[in-house]
């Protein structure tokens, strides 16, 4: 069968530094697979290049089956981005941000059932009374759940999200929790990029750990290095000025050397 | 007596064509205008404007040297021609990252209106020639105009609100365009395609150096009061249409410069507006607070 993700060699540079170095990965139908490693290990610039979002300097990617481009059936898969701002420009709702995610490719314009299909996507991330409501009026954490909802309402056979959980409120962590337990329940594949396995623990079958731009650990979900998980580690993020803000529904974009 | 004033002013023919073209301009260039907001490229009507300066001079050289009865037969096609190179140049300029936003406009700012300058005088004209492009003319809009006016907001419109959803989800998240296979370049080289299009149109109303006025003000007014992208777009329509029709209308009566007089009433209808909110929102109290849990127990009575 072949995978739903493939990657071979993949080398990407970004303003001259090689972030990555010659990944290689592959998930197959069906599987949950977190991508794991330290701020700055390229783990982020990985998903993005395999989802045809960054350009990759060589090696090759093979998303369902199918070379990155044209071919491939975007339709099947959503991704989830890292947090962005509220604030871009124009006001929208979070419905208009999730009808967004119904188009690809072969569809410019929203189809008929639009509407009832936003509708069900912002109901599987508990946000069924906001869809008339600004983005910008949202939590954080809401905001993030609209961007999973946009990535949803594709109906995706994959699905692609780059630190989902990171800075949001407790109950945005729990209703995710939620729907991706669900999701794999229906054999949904999903690559996830984490910082640290937390609530998603019991659904991760395999983790990818990256350093400095290369794979250093392909198999069983590790366990934490024993100063993160120590009773007396005091859990600072210095990098990441966006998780104090997280629910004051101002955090910005998030900080990524 | 005032109902015998306005049926004489719609009347007048050389009114009628004046206000139709008015109201198409003013109902294109918000919607394009949406977009550029959206994107925080509020300058880049701006830019294309003064591009478009040097295509009204290329087409006069042109038309000079073919001997055309007016020369300045071909400088409308020629600022179409010349916008749209210049706003696909910058679109694609942008996308490579290469030169910062800002640096590129500055480029395209001084070379535009240089190039304007050195076209017309190389033309045999002077800079006065160029007066009616850059504060606008609407009072000679001709029958031809017209036409131009009224295929070149059809294609705006139709590409400007028909794909509305696909053109909002390259604005809004571009990264995320391009991973749900949406062909992000082509769309791109569309809105820079309408907004060059809508610079030109909008030149014999308002003029290019306040053409940008016409895509920008209306839609800062309607993002002060509306809480949705399409309300946002469909009121900025509804205000650049009622601008550019009482402006005009305004300087029926009075000796004004049309442009100018629409401009500064679309700008009124801002600073009223802007002051206004507050009391608006007074009835509909909005708690800045989103509606989350605590995230721990406490009990608020102690």
């Amino acid at each position: 069968m072949t995978p739903a993700v493939l990657a071979r060699a993949v080398r990407v540079v970004l303003g001259g530094n090689a972030i990555l170095r010659g990944v290689d990965l592959s998930v197959s139908d069906g599987e949950v697979v977190a991508l794991l490693g330290a701020n700055g290990s390229g783990k982020s610039t990985l998903v993005r290049a395999l989802v045809g979002a960054v350009p990759i300097e060589s090696g090759e990617v093979e998303l369902l089956g199918r070379p990155l481009g044209r071919t491939v059936a975007w339709e099947r898969i959503g991704y989830v981005p890292q947090r962005m701002s509220a604030a871009t420009g124009v006001p929208a709702t979070a419905g208009e941000v999730v009808a967004s995610g119904l188009l690809h490719g072969r569809r410019l314009r929203p189809p008929r059932h639009a509407r009832k299909s936003v509708r069900a996507a912002l109901d599987l991330v508990g946000l069924t009374h906001h869809v008339d409501r600004p983005v910008r009026e949202l939590s954080g954490g809401q905001q993030q759940r609209v961007l999973i909802a946009r990535a949803l309402v594709r109906d995706p056979a994959l699905l692609v999200l780059d630190e989902p959980v990171a800075g949001v409120d407790l109950p945005s962590q729990e209703a995710f929790a939620a729907t991706l337990t669900d999701l794999t329940a229906r054999g949904r594949t999903v690559l996830v990029v984490l910082h640290e396995l937390g609530a998603l623990a019991p659904l991760v079958q395999r983790a990818i750990v990256l350093r400095h731009g290369a794979v250093v650990h392909d198999g069983a979900p590790p366990t934490p290095t024993r100063e993160h998980s120590g009773a007396d580690h005091d859990h600072v993020h210095p990098h990441d000025p966006d998780e104090e803000y997280a629910d004051t529904g101002i955090a910005g974009m998030r900080w990524e050397p | 007596m005032i109902l015998d004033e306005i049926a004489g002013m719609l009347g007048d023919p050389l009114m009628q064509r004046a206000l139709l073209a008015a109201m198409l301009v003013g109902l294109a260039a918000p919607v394009v205008g949406t977009y550029l907001v959206q994107r925080r490229l509020s300058l880049l009507g701006d830019g294309i404007g003064h591009v478009a300066l040097t295509g009204v001079a290329l087409g006069w050289l042109v038309g000079n040297a073919m001997n055309l009865a007016p020369h300045d037969m071909l400088a409308v096609p020629g600022a179409v021609v010349t916008a749209v190179i210049g706003a696909v140049v910058i679109e694609l300029v942008r996308e490579r990252g290469r030169t910062s936003g800002d640096v590129a406009l500055a480029l395209l700012f001084y070379g535009g209106i240089a190039g304007g300058v050195l076209f017309i005088s190389l033309a045999g004209g002077t800079n006065a020639n160029l007066m009616a492009y850059l504060f606008g003319s609407i009072s000679t809009v001709s029958s031809a105009d017209l036409w131009l006016t009224v295929v070149l907001t059809t294609l705006i419109l139709v590409v400007g609100v028909g794909l509305r959803t696909a053109l909002f989800a390259v604005c809004h998240d571009e990264e995320f365009a391009r991973a749900a296979g949406l062909p992000v370049r082509a769309l791109n080289i569309a809105i820079a395609v309408i907004a060059a299009l809508t610079v030109t149109v909008s030149m014999r109303v308002v003029g290019l150096l306040l053409v940008s006025a016409l895509m920008i003000v209306p839609v800062a007014v309607a993002q002060l009061v509306s809480g949705s992208f399409r309300r946002t777009m469909g009121l900025a329509m509804g205000i650049g249409v009622t601008v550019c029709l009482s402006g005009l209308s305004i300087t029926y009566w009075n000796d004004l410069s049309p442009g100018a007089t629409i401009v500064v009433l679309a700008i009124v209808v801002y600073t009223v507006v802007a002051l206004a909110r507050p009391a608006l929102q007074h009835n509909r109290p909005h708690d800045p607070h989103p509606h989350v849990p605590d995230d721990v127990d406490v009990d608020v009575d102690a």
